[in-house]
């Protein structure tokens, strides 16, 4: 009774490679070890973001009210008051410094990727967007106090959105040199198939395609520039009062931030971290919309 | 159909234009390539191949000996490789296609190209259609034009429902007739198509066969195939190319042309015998 059916055993067994996972044999188990140490390290990446959003939403969260963004900043000891002078100047400024570099950027990026890849202009000025990139920002503020501020006469939110405009043009360009590039190069000879000429290949084709990435740079480069201090310091200063004109000190939420946090008063430091709070939010809603718009048509 | 003659009427402007050279009027393009580079490769010699207007005229010979690169010649696709350089003449209806005065991208809008590789736009199917009639201010009924296309191109009942969706979801055969729909919509006198079928199963090869049946009544075409039996079935002529080895490069030349059936059936060169026989490819 028990011959036969081990005989068949031992033939199925010559027979059929064994298929099931063994966890600890090489190759599975340096997979293992590796999908650990993976998850490991997202963690431990993860930790230090999460307390810092953790922080900003119970210390900041107690003055998220309406007041926060109506009202301006209060004086030494005064209770009370708001950012929103802060919020709006932040808001301008960035906005003027996207105005600035994403038309030029997303040109140059155009340049680089399709127009004159090789050339000499294109691999000087590639060299330069990456040194750009690894510039100290504080020096984006020095060069356009010199440039911007002492010949307009004055700190103002101009010279500001320049200074920002000049950090973010780098990435700008290099993001948007790259999702250029990932067009494939059948798509543009289907396009000049069809007759399109150069512009057309790259209005219709070559831009649409690449949007995705482009949003995702701007967006980069967005986020970083709202939440950079140092070039506003010797550009836009700061005010304590309501926006009037493009051509004054101008209030940033990233140096009420690094002004009141500071200061010795619990009024104060509650508003940085609520700034804190509202700048990472701005951030937030500005990449969610990137999103939307730069998703690819299914 | 009446309206897509008159949106593209200007395929006539350049039909009337006197034909210089001593050309039958039945020549299309007459292609006469001496020497084809890309950079010191030579990489095609010697090829006169004349396109009948109103006829398929195939293309066959082994792989590399040249075929896409014959036809890209005849809509100058090959400007767009930096290194191309190219010797001889291409004359559509008697006008030199390589003259200075000529514009690449007019040229192209006449002569409307399959290629190899499925290369659909990342947009909507209808787009995808859509494209070349909006590029070419279309006037007539969008809608219609779009359904007519994708219906010749035997795609219509598998994406009539999902028409909005991306021409990149699509499968490989699908994307390929999306492509040849594309190409069609347009209704351009030229159409080169480069293995148009290699993706397709035979069901979708045997309605695209039908439709260039069907188009060469208005049109011509020259078709790139590898599939001997295609090339019987629906070329009228056929050019077969071959590759020279002989000086070290592998350069492709015409082997010979001529009525389809003589070239199947009793061919002049040897060469052109043992490719048909499928003693070598
Ligand atoms: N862009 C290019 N740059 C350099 N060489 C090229 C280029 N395109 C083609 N060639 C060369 O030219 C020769 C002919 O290529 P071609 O693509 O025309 O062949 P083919 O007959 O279409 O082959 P297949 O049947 O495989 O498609 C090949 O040797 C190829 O390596
Ligand atoms: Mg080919």
């Amino acid at each position: 009774m028990n011959e036969p059916s081990t005989a068949v055993d031992f033939a199925t067994r010559i027979e059929l490679p064994k298929l099931e996972k063994s966890f600890f044999v090489g190759r599975a188990l340096s997979s293992s070890l590796l999908t650990i140490g993976v998850w490991v390290a997202a963690i431990l990446a993860s930790v230090p973001l999460f307390s810092v959003l953790y922080m900003l939403i119970v210390r900041g969260g107690a003055r998220l009210n309406l007041e926060l963004f109506t009202e301006l900043p209060p004086a030494g000891f005064e209770l009370g008051g708001g950012i929103g002078n802060a919020i709006v100047g932040t808001l301008v400024m960035v906005g003027i410094a996207t105005l600035i570099s994403v038309p030029v950027g997303i040109l140059a990026g155009v340049y680089l990727a399709d127009l004159g890849p090789d050339t000499k202009v294109a691999s000087a000025a590639r060299f330069l967007a990456k040194t750009l990139t690894g510039l100290p920002s504080i020096l984006a503020g020095v060069f356009i106090y010199a440039a911007v501020v002492l010949a307009m006469g004055g700190y103002s939110a101009i010279a500001g959105g320049i200074a920002l405009a000049v950090t973010m043009l780098p990435t700008v360009v290099l993001t948007a040199e790259e999702a250029m590039k990932m067009v494939p190069q059948k798509m543009k000879d289907a396009a000049y198939g069809m007759g399109c000429t150069r512009t057309q290949v790259i209005w219709k084709i070559v831009l649409p395609t690449g949007l995705p990435g482009i949003l995702t740079g701007v967006m980069l480069a967005v986020a970083g520039a709202a939440g950079n201090s140092a070039p506003l310091l010797f550009t836009a200063l700061f005010s304590n009062y309501w926006l009037h004109s493009l051509r004054e000190p101008t209030a940033s939420l990233s140096i009420l931030i690094y002004n009141f946090s500071g200061m010795p008063f619990d009024n104060q430091i509650e508003l940085a971290w609520a700034a804190s709070l509202v700048l990472v939010l701005i951030v937030l809603v500005f990449s969610i919309l990137s999103r939307i718009i730069g998703r690819p048509k299914v | 159909m009446n309206a897509t003659a008159e949106a593209m009427a200007i395929p006539t402007a350049v039909n009337a234009v006197p034909t210089t050279a001593a050309m039958p009027a039945s020549i299309a393009i007459d292609c006469k390539l001496d020497k084809v580079f890309y950079g010191d490769f030579l990489a095609v010699r010697d090829s006169h191949v004349p396109i009948e207007k109103g006829k398929i005229t195939g293309f066959i010979g082994p792989s590399g000996c040249g075929k896409s690169t014959v036809l890209r010649c005849l809509n100058r696709m090959n400007d767009l490789i930096k290194i191309f350089r190219f010797q001889g003449h291409v004359h559509f209806h008697g006008q030199d296609v390589y003259a200075r005065n000529v514009d690449p991208v007019i040229l192209r809008r006449y002569i409307g190209m399959v290629f190899q590789q499925p290369n659909p736009f990342t947009m909507s199917i209808f787009d995808n259609v859509a494209f070349g009639l909006r590029l070419n201010r279309f006037k007539g009924n969008l809608q219609e034009q779009v359904e007519k296309s994708l219906r010749r191109a035997a795609l219509w009942d598998e994406v009539k429902d999902k028409l909005n969706n991306s021409g990149l979801s699509l499968s490989g055969g699908q994307q390929q007739r999306l492509c040849i729909a594309r190409a069609i919509a347009t209704e351009p006198s030229i159409l080169l198509m480069d293995e148009p079928c290699s993706a397709l199963d035979p069901v979708a090869t045997r309605r695209i066969e039908e439709l260039m049946i069907e188009l060469k009544a208005k049109y011509t075409i020259a078709l790139v195939t590898h599939n001997m039996q295609q090339a019987m079935r629906v070329a009228d002529k056929t050019a077969f190319f071959g590759v020279d080895i002989s000086k070290g490069g592998r350069t492709g030349y015409l082997v010979e042309m001529g009525d389809t059936q003589q070239i199947f059936e009793n061919p002049k060169e040897d060469l052109t015998k043992k490719y048909i026989r499928g003693e070598f490819s």
